[in-house]
């Protein structure tokens, strides 16, 4: 599974962290970067499922892994 | 305000999202409010259109001269780019999910020395006794001034907010927190400390130093948006607990559920209100709105619209898709919901650890303010 997170989209209501912190960092100025360059370690779909379904921005996406 | 307004607004917003979902008012000099999720969303992030100038859900009728101390009002929240951006950016590292971590501790320990002070009398009020105790001292740390002011800093943020309707005490508040700040600018201009005031006095900014008017605005604005919101969620989040055992008795037994139901109860009471003023002559759902128009975003509206949730207006601990907007939306997503959240989670842990069993004290008076902050001011309990 590979995530993205939209920069213009983002505005840092860090809810992504909070939910798998393990793939995503928010920084001082609340942009979220997706750790291992957007690719989600085995195990934390789940967690990253969740992130997406509570992002009041609807800025992390699903991308296709050959992308 | 009306008080059945006030205690029970969500019936009138369910209607009103129905029938008239952008609703026109011509109380408080007219204004539209919007009510769904959709459209509070647009709006929050159509800048162009609705600007942040004015923000004030109780705003003035008439026009007012600008003050000659804040000239650019509260930065960020009453900006629009590229004020906004700047000044947007000297903040958010304060409140910044790591540095809050720092500040955990400090509240779990304020949290368990307020319940100290209450638990032998089996009794207490959560709102006044507790809730509204927390958020100020943390705010008054990061600023870097004296906790021992708290009641009086809760004085004066009441005044801006809770009696907006009432000018002269809206007016004396907001003076005495521009006083109180010209004050402690004037020292910390002198004898920086490790302070938010004493950064924002010390930045360089397009190679100048930050116009006063622009500290005083900042550091007013984190007083006031820092303190009575953050109260108002943890004493809502109470209030709901004290009439709902099962979801007490579900939280204590299963702690793990705190994070979702955090966001539950800052969905369900959502306590923020924005407005913003139209720009242009425009139509907006099919609304002619005119130039200079106010719209309130009812996020706490927003919240309960069962377009976007399931079982919008029940309280579901373990809700697992909740996209709330109750800390804003866009550009002006609220700069301090780290901080608001941690307090929240920790004065909810802290309670629920010492006190897993309480509820309404016999024939108790529980008092709302409602506005552009809603939330109890009094939720007596026993235990
Ligand atoms: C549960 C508690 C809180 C709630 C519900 C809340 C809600 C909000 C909302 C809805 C906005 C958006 C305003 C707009 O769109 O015009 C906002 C902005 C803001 N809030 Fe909060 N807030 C809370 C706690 C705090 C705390 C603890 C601080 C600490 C300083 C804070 C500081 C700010 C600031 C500085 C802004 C302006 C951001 C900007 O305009 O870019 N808030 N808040
Ligand atoms: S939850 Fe969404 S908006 Fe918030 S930091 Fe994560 S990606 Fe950005």
């Amino acid at each position: 599974m590979r995530v993205r997170v939209d920069d213009d989209k983002c505005q840092g209501h860090a809810r992504c962290h909070a939910l798998a912190p393990e793939v995503f960092d928010v920084d001082d100025y609340g942009h979220s970067n997706v750790r291992h360059d957007g690719l989600v370690p085995a195990g934390y779909e789940e967690k990253v499922r969740l992130a997406i379904a509570n992002c009041p921005e609807y800025a992390i996406s699903e991308i296709s892994v050959s992308e | 305000m009306d008080p059945a307004y006030i205690e029970d607004p969500f019936t009138i917003w369910d209607k009103l999202r129905v029938t008239c979902p952008v609703a026109h008012t011509e109380r408080r000099g007219g204004a539209w409010l919007l009510t769904t999720y959709d459209d509070v969303t647009k709006a929050a992030h159509d800048i162009n259109r609705f600007s942040s100038l004015e923000v004030g859900v109780i705003g003035a009728d008439e026009e007012v001269e600008p003050d000659v101390l804040l000239p650019y009002g509260l930065p960020p929240i009453s900006s629009d780019p590229p004020l906004h951006t700047w000044t947007r950016r000297l903040l958010l590292p304060w409140f910044s999910h790591t540095r809050i971590e720092g500040y955990e501790v400090m509240t779990r320990d304020l949290s368990r020395h307020l319940i100290d002070g209450f638990i032998a009398e089996g009794h207490a009020d959560a709102a006044a006794d507790y809730a509204q105790q927390i958020p100020v001292r943390i705010i008054a740390k990061i600023l870097g001034v004296p906790a021992d002011l708290s009641d009086t800093f809760t004085g004066w943020v009441r005044d801006v907010l809770e009696f907006a309707d009432v000018k002269e005490r809206a007016k004396s508040g907001g003076d005495a927190i521009v006083g109180y700040m010209i004050e402690q600018l004037l020292l910390r201009k002198e004898h920086p400390q490790d302070d938010l005031i004493s950064e924002l006095a010390h930045t360089i900014h397009d190679g100048e130093p930050v116009d006063d008017g622009v500290v005083l605005g900042i550091a007013g604005l984190v007083l006031i948006a820092g303190i009575d919101t953050t109260w108002s969620a943890i004493g809502s989040s109470l209030w709901h607990l004290a009439t709902h055992p099962d979801d007490a008795a579900r939280l204590v037994a299963e702690p793990e559920l705190m994070d979702s139901a955090v966001e539950e109860f800052l969905r369900v009471y959502s306590p923020v209100t924005m407005a913003r003023m139209v720009t242009l002559d425009t139509e907006f759902h099919g609304c002619p709105m005119h130039k200079g128009d106010k719209v309130l975003m009812n996020f706490p509206a927003a919240n309960r619209d069962p377009e976007a949730f399931e079982r919008a207006d029940e309280v579901v601990l373990d809700r697992s898709h909740n996209r709330h907007v109750a800390f804003g939306s866009g550009i002006h997503r609220c700069a301090g919901s780290n901080l608001a959240r941690m307090e929240l989670k920790v004065a909810l842990e802290e309670w629920l650890h010492r006190i897993p069993e309480f509820h309404l004290a016999e024939g108790a008076q529980v008092t709302w303010a409602g506005g552009q902050v809603r939330g109890p001011r009094s939720v007596p309990v026993v235990f």
